[in-house]
């Protein structure tokens, strides 16, 4: 163990080593165990796991992206998620944070890979580009599909941070010239666990990284391979303005009363009703808000394809393949109208069609009706 | 001039004509509601917010009405395995050679409007056509696709285990997004279907005179007399009970 130390230690001692008080490290196993969602009889259990538990080793790569997540993960809510859990302590090799560069970085990562073959957290930030040989991302030389698949030969797990990682995200969006290619599509054989969202928000991040530490074991998961403690519901369902949804009361435009009064902005184009993410109870920067609370409508960023589901500010949008400016209900009312219209015409050529028919069944009526008796 | 007569024959029994309206209200239910949802009137008000709930009643409404037609829909899957041959599933299925041959027949003499030299009263369907047979086929599968990404889009609010067995889909087809454009879209093919089929029901009723209006009322339709088989050993017993009712000269 003495021996060992120098290279293993546990998050504890690393905590403790980087001056945090123990007050500090309960302080903050308390608190993630709340973003967690458990409850309060799980503290222990966080600690002990924090107490007792080497670090895992951990390899972030970034491909295609734009490092908002690192960005949204260091503003982690509590100092020790960004000192400890991930930053100085456990990344062993992340190109934006770590102290080497070159030759060193390169190397740091091939031991690490080397030495904790089948042990160490892959984390990707960013989405693969397959076009044109992978060229449109390259580190140290070698392609982004290149370096992942080699990464991802002895990794535990993989995390795939932000919804680049997670489904493309903006590089995806049409016409998406690079190729753009979200992880799950190239690695198969791995678990591997998909925390969308341009960035995620740092306490979620935080949360998988300590969930996976004190079980020894990926979350529960979602049909998408999202964390179902942070994905399972929608923006909506737990947004402050909901109430105003249900009394009918909404924004119609951004500098209406409506807008002043704080109603939902539900008609100005706000993806809250179709986004699962958890903005509404965790919030951003430490908890001050989110989109919503400052006005603006979600634009669901944690979404499949939200680049391309049509403007930010539009609830019906265009249909692909009738252009831009056509929503469903304009494209609905011109085919009714040209349906009407065609049964118009057909009502009046059947008539026509039909005259010789239809006298005849009429005189033979009115001969009938003249054979009743009185 | 030939005069026919015609017999009064039941063709659509209570458990159809049922199904039939309360399908057709909760279509009309769900697509106001829906396009309610969809794009909520400015209703202004100066209460206070938590003394409203319209938009919620009309959400509430949009779902109940949902699980009426999801039911009426079972039901009349039932239906088509105990019904009589109009309501069997065999009617929708119109891949023998006597349908085919009426689907070109309907489409020859009721869509583009030719007249037959000699018109063949056997090409007179009792039930309904082979064309709308496929109509209605594809109704039914455009309700699936309402009940698949409505109980889906429901699924994450939803604490039943029904809506609940549907959650596969809105990740199936990549997001909320996505499943909310497609069932609102559909919604539109609905009012088209209305749209032909109510127009073809009064066309059938205006150019046959069969009772094709009145059939999804009383359930039934008049049929000219030489469709009927054995008619001499019938008419010696029914004809002097019914006379009034089941014959009408034409």
């Amino acid at each position: 163990m003495a021996l060992e130390k120098s290279v293993k230690e546990t998050y504890y001692e690393s905590i403790i080593k980087q001056g945090y008080s123990r007050r500090d490290f309960m302080k903050f196993a308390t608190y993630i165990a709340a973003y967690m969602g458990l409850e309060t009889s799980m503290i222990g259990q966080v600690a002990k796991s924090l107490e007792n538990t080497f670090r895992i080793p951990v390899i972030w790569e970034h491909y295609q992206e734009c490092t908002c997540c690192s960005e949204s993960f260091i503003r982690s809510d509590h100092p020790i998620v960004s000192d400890i859990i991930l930053d100085k302590i456990s990344l062993d090799y992340t190109l934006t944070l770590m102290a080497a560069s070159g030759h060193q970085a390169e190397a740091a990562k091939q031991a690490t890979m080397e030495k904790y073959k089948g042990e160490y957290i892959l984390c990707v930030e960013g989405s693969v580009p397959l076009g044109d040989d992978g060229n449109y991302c390259c580190i140290a030389g070698r392609s982004a599909k290149e370096l992942l698949i080699e990464a991802a030969e002895g990794a535990k797990a993989i995390i795939a941070w932000g919804s680049c990682a997670s489904n493309g995200c903006v590089q995806a969006a049409y016409p998406n010239p690079t190729q753009a290619t979200p992880i799950h599509k190239i690695i198969k054989n791995k678990p591997i666990i998909r925390v969308p969202g341009c960035p995620p928000i740092g306490e979620v991040m935080a949360g998988i990284i300590v969930h996976m530490i004190t079980f020894g074991r990926l979350p529960e998961l979602d049909g998408l391979g999202r964390p179902k403690a942070f994905y399972s519901k929608r923006v909506h369902d737990s947004c402050y303005r909901r109430p105003y949804y249900d009394a009918g009361l909404f924004a119609e435009t951004f500098d209406d009363q409506n807008a002043k009064d704080g109603y939902c902005l539900y008609k100005v184009g706000c993806r809250g009703p179709m986004t699962y993410n958890s903005c509404g109870t965790i919030k951003w920067n430490n908890g001050v808000s989110y989109p919503i609370q400052s006005g603006h409508g979600c634009i669901g960023c944690s979404e499949e394809n939200f680049w391309d589901n049509g403007p930010f500010y539009e609830r019906l949008t265009g249909l692909a393949g009738f252009g831009i400016e056509s929503s469903a209900d304009t494209i609905g009312k011109v085919a009714a109208g040209v349906v009407a219209g065609g049964l118009a015409v057909h009502a009046v050529a059947a008539n026509i069609s039909k005259r010789k028919e239809l006298k005849s069944r009429t005189s033979r009526g009115i001969q009938n009706e003249k054979k009743l008796e009185s | 001039m030939q005069t026919r007569k015609f017999r009064r024959v039941y063709v659509w029994e209570l458990p159809v004509r049922f199904f039939h309206w309360i399908n057709a209200l909760s279509i009309i239910i769900l697509a106001i509601t829906g396009f309610i949802i969809a794009n909520p009137p400015a209703i202004l008000s100066n209460r206070e917010a938590s003394d409203i709930y319209w938009f919620g009643t009309v959400r509430f409404i949009h779902f109940a009405t949902a699980y009426v037609f999801f039911f009426n829909m079972v039901m009349r899957i039932y239906w088509s395995f105990v019904g009589n041959r109009f309501s069997s599933w065999r009617a929708f299925w119109p891949f023998n050679k006597k349908m085919w041959h009426n689907f070109l027949h309907v489409i020859k003499v009721d869509v583009f409007l030719a007249n037959e030299k000699k018109p063949d009263i056997k090409d007179i369907s009792i039930g309904h056509n082979s064309v709308a047979a496929i109509s209605y086929v594809i109704l039914f599968l455009l309700a699936l696709v309402q009940v698949f990404t409505g109980f889906g889009l429901y699924s994450s609010t939803a604490s039943w285990w029904l809506p609940k067995m549907f959650a596969w889909v809105v990740p199936f087809l990549g997001g909320d997004f996505i499943v909310r454009t497609i069932h609102h879209t559909t919604t539109w093919l609905f009012i088209l279907f209305t749209l032909i089929h109510v127009y073809l029901v009064f066309y059938h009723d205006w150019l046959e005179g069969r009772g094709e209006v009145s059939s999804m009322f009383g359930g039934y339709k008049f049929v000219c007399d030489e469709r009927l088989k054995q008619l001499a050993e019938d008419e010696e017993i029914e004809a002097p009970v019914d006379e009034e009712a089941m014959e009408i000269i034409e």
